[in-house]
């Protein structure tokens, strides 16, 4: 086993993680409708290929894509489009989003399905190309698309390091998918050792996993180029930038990648939904989410087609218990909460938590900040919290820049321990996106001077121009005057002419 | 099943600590201390608290309804309460109630309330409060009874009461029993004057083998209650450590070179205000530096005036001023300690990296 570091900060959280680990993952059915949006990460929203009416077979691509960071959606089963249709998304804004809606035919009839060559033969670029068609997305949350991480941009990768350290409580997904399928994680493995032509692959599991660090363990045994290790508990151990400081003792640089150690970090979930695309010509159509919380009465592992609704799970985790009172999709730590459990599985919809009011902390009255620096003994980035604070508070954004808010990985440590209950994470998002808002601004501003700029320019050439035109006809004008004058003059002589000889022949009388 | 329609932000977790659990048990922490202070010198300081804690809660009340802010909830913080006890253990066991008034009267409209209340004040409001009366009545403020142990004649809780309200002594004592100066103002004065420490150690009974009589046991006792607060991380370590460290290190250096012109570092620790300063003054989180390295330095320069007021400058203790002076330098010594952020790059090097 290696030498292992730490990271600055974190927190010992309880788990909370047994009460949903006691039972199988439960395969849901084909629910009466699913709702699949065509934006479920981030980047640009699959544009939708399918009409209203049209009947689609499972695995057909339902929305395509154009731009880079993005990548399609397909039919979690077959069935009849019955509409396409503004939905609220499963996401911090609440903002509603283009939702296929699929009426399933109940007979999951699967689009042909190719076999493919042998995936060592492949090239990594077209291994890429063929992740990217299966819509994949990492599945530890935060759903940025796979083939970009796997493209190791010139580098020589050392390790992939595959995450399953799982360190929000209450989230035990990846733990059940380690225990119960850790061939598939493996075989996915493979291929991203493949993509990436990396050395090494370690899959990093929380001590408090030691069912899945067995069953990962009994199958890496003969693999040279496998390491399973167990890494201490504690929260954000599962961020990427700490969990390769706890393992390789190196700080991915700040505003950088892994990437630039070498190093490509993915979630152990996202392996498994590689080894399907490839080895089964699976695209992401379903993922494995935790229902839990003390709002549920059983909490459990549910793998589920994308785009169920999340009422449907809840009923599969034996329905909400009297007191239930809020919905969060991920983890208490950093999930969001859902207005409505309507709302559909997405990608990346690790978990539903369902709370009661003793689990939140929605008496407790904000005070004032003391200063009492709980907040930057626990941060794991090393920011001083308090700081940001004050700085968003007045909206200084250039002091929030000095103070680099844009590293803070919003974990919600400090929030958790601050004595005076401020919502200091969500002052720093707050912080972020005036920081972004002004940048637009500030875009827009530089195009709209530049633009002034060029029609007062332009206006002073036109006027130039015209000028320039005027002196010209006027000058012509007055060249013009001059013959008229000359003309008249001749005009005039020869009429004096005319008149001369006229009145000497016109008058004999006289 | 729809829920609430307004957002909640993560993290969705019970609070794990609060600004009046805090508030609180800092306050417990000064009860050994208090109890220690009551043997060894009577009853006084309890009556300075009482009055101290009344006049606090009636200043912060009176403002917060000024300025319309929720009264009740607000003195739930414990932070003017806080600051009256605080006042309390800093003044002479026997000072008459206007003097109380008038220095947690300031210390709490002045120092904290116009510059915002809670967490907005840039000096310790109850160290601003004593440095008021200190200089504003020199007489009061420097009248120490002498520990019970040396005393013929002590005052009884409710006598100690009617002396704080109306200067009444029982008629067997007068103001001289209850007027004599502390083991260190005596320790400087003399020395000033040319006598050699072991001299006046011997000669006058206030002191102790450690320190003075009864002054090295509270400084103990608030040692203790400050190590009750470390052990539960109820205060960050940096600013006592620093600080006791500065002033240990300053005074072992002039002890060395002088033993007979210097106080001993032993005796500074166990002498005055030094640990009630170092675990429950100059930790004040909202006056003090808030970096891990501002703490150090602001523990260190709190220590080390401590001594040099001490040692040459003219008032009964350092620490008063030692921690409105480092209060005074937190703001610039937070700008030049912030700490790197983990994969810091230097802004210099940041070209080299990427290609």
């Amino acid at each position: 086993m290696a030498r292992l570091h730490t990271f600055p900060g974190g927190l010992k959280l309880e788990g909370h993680k047994t009460i949903s680990t006691g039972q199988p993952i439960l395969k849901a059915g084909i629910p009466e409708r699913l709702f699949v949006p065509l934006n479920q990460h981030i980047g640009s929203p699959a544009e939708c290929t399918v009409e209203k009416g049209e009947h689609v077979l499972k695995s057909q691509m339902i929305g395509s894509v154009t731009d880079y960071v993005a990548v399609p959606v397909h039919a979690p089963s077959s069935g009849t489009v019955i509409d396409i249709q503004k939905f609220p998304a499963a996401h911090a804004s609440g903002l509603p989003n283009d939702v296929v809606i699929i009426e399933p035919d109940g007979k999951d009839e699967w689009l042909e399905r190719k076999p493919l060559p042998d995936i060592t033969e492949l090239d990594p670029s077209e291994l890429r190309n063929m992740i990217r068609c299966a819509g994949i997305v990492g599945l530890g949350g935060a759903a940025f698309p796979t083939f970009i991480k796997l493209n190791p941009v010139g580098r020589q990768i050392s390790t992939l390091i595959l995450n399953g350290a799982e360190c929000e409580p209450y989230i035990s997904c990846d733990d059940m998918l380690m225990r119960e399928r850790p061939h598939e994680i493996i075989d996915g493995a493979k291929i991203m050792r493949h993509a990436l032509n990396a050395g090494k692959v370690i899959i990093a599991i929380e001590e408090n996993k030691p069912e899945a660090i067995d069953s990962l363990q009994a199958l890496a045994d003969d693999l040279d180029w496998l390491d399973i290790q167990s890494i201490p508990v504690i929260y954000p151990t599962g961020g990427e930038r700490q969990l390769v400081k706890v393992l390789t003792g190196k700080d991915v640089p700040s505003q950088g990648l892994p990437l630039d150690l070498d190093l490509v970090v993915s979630n152990v979930a996202t392996a498994a939904a590689v080894h399907r695309a490839l080895d089964h010509q699976q695209p992401l159509i379903s993922r494995i989410i935790t229902v839990t919380g003390s709002g549920v009465r059983s909490p459990r592992n549910i793998e589920a087609l994308i785009g169920t609704p999340m009422s449907d799970l809840i009923d599969l985790a034996g329905g909400y218990t009297e007191d239930a009172d809020r919905l969060i999709m991920g983890g208490p730590m950093m999930g969001i909460t859902l207005k409505t459990d309507a709302t559909p599985v997405v990608k990346a919809s690790n978990c539903l938590l369902v709370q009661t009011p003793a689990d939140h902390a929605t008496e407790a009255i904000t005070r004032p900040c003391i200063r009492c620096g709980e907040c930057v003994k626990v941060c794991p980035v090393k920011l001083l919290p308090q700081q940001l604070y004050w700085f968003s508070q007045s909206k200084n954004l250039e002091g929030l820049q000095t103070h680099n808010l844009f590293d803070c990985i919003e974990c919600g440590c400090c929030s958790v321990v601050c004595p005076s209950h401020i919502p200091l994470v969500q002052y720093f998002r707050y912080g972020k996106s005036e920081i972004w808002k002004k940048e637009q601004e500030t875009v827009k501003s530089d195009r709209a001077r530049e633009r002034t700029e060029a029609r007062i320019q332009r206006l002073e050439r036109v006027k130039a121009e015209k000028k320039a035109l005027h002196a010209a006809r006027a000058k012509k004008n007055a060249a013009g005057a001059d013959r008229k004058k000359e003309i008249q003059a001749a005009v005039a002589r020869t009429k004096a002419k005319k008149a001369e000889s006229t009145s000497s022949t016109e008058n004999p009388d006289t | 099943m729809e829920f609430s329609q307004q957002q909640h932000y993560s993290p969705h977790t019970p609070a794990q600590a609060s600004v009046s659990r805090l508030m609180l048990n800092v306050m417990l922490a000064l009860i050994p201390g208090i109890v220690a202070y009551i043997i060894f010198f009577g009853w006084g300081v309890l009556v300075n608290i009482v009055l101290a804690s009344f006049f606090a809660l009636l200043a912060e009340s009176l403002v917060l309804a000024i300025r319309q802010r929720p009264v009740f909830t607000t003195l739930l913080d414990g932070s003017a309460l806080l600051t009256g006890i605080l006042l309390a253990l800093a003044l002479p066991s026997h000072t008459a109630w206007w003097v109380i008034a008038v220095g947690v009267i300031f210390a709490i409209i002045i120092a904290k309330q116009l510059y915002g209340g809670l967490g907005l004040n840039p000096f310790n409001p109850a160290m601003t409060g004593y440095v008021v009366l200190l200089i504003s009545f020199p007489l009061e403020m420097t009248r120490w009874n002498p520990p019970l142990e040396l005393a013929e004649q002590s005052l009884s809780l409710f006598e100690a009461f009617r002396y704080s309200f109306s200067g009444y002594l029982p008629p067997s004592m007068d103001l001289d029993m209850i007027s004599l100066a502390t083991p260190l103002d005596i320790a400087r004065e003399r020395v000033d004057m040319g006598m050699n420490l072991s001299v006046i150690r011997s000669e006058y009974s206030i002191f102790s083998n450690l320190s003075g009589i009864g002054t090295e046991w509270i400084n103990g006792a608030f040692l203790a209650g400050g190590l009750w607060l470390l052990i539960r991380r109820l205060i960050d370590w940096r600013i006592p450590a620093s600080l006791l460290l500065a002033m240990l290190i300053i005074s072992g250096v002039f002890w060395f070179i002088n033993p007979e012109q210097y106080l001993s570092p032993l005796f500074h620790l166990f002498a005055g205000a030094t640990m009630l300063g170092a675990f429950f003054i100059a930790t004040d989180p909202v006056t003090a530096s808030t970096t891990p390295t501002g703490r150090l330095i602001f523990g260190v320069g709190c220590g080390l005036l401590i001594y040099i007021i001490r040692s040459w400058g003219g008032y009964p203790d350092g620490v008063a001023f030692a921690v409105l002076l480092m209060n005074l330098s937190a703001p610039l010594i937070d700008h030049f300690s912030q700490p790197r952020i983990t994969g810091y790059i230097n802004p210099k090097n940041q070209k080299e990296r990427k290609p």
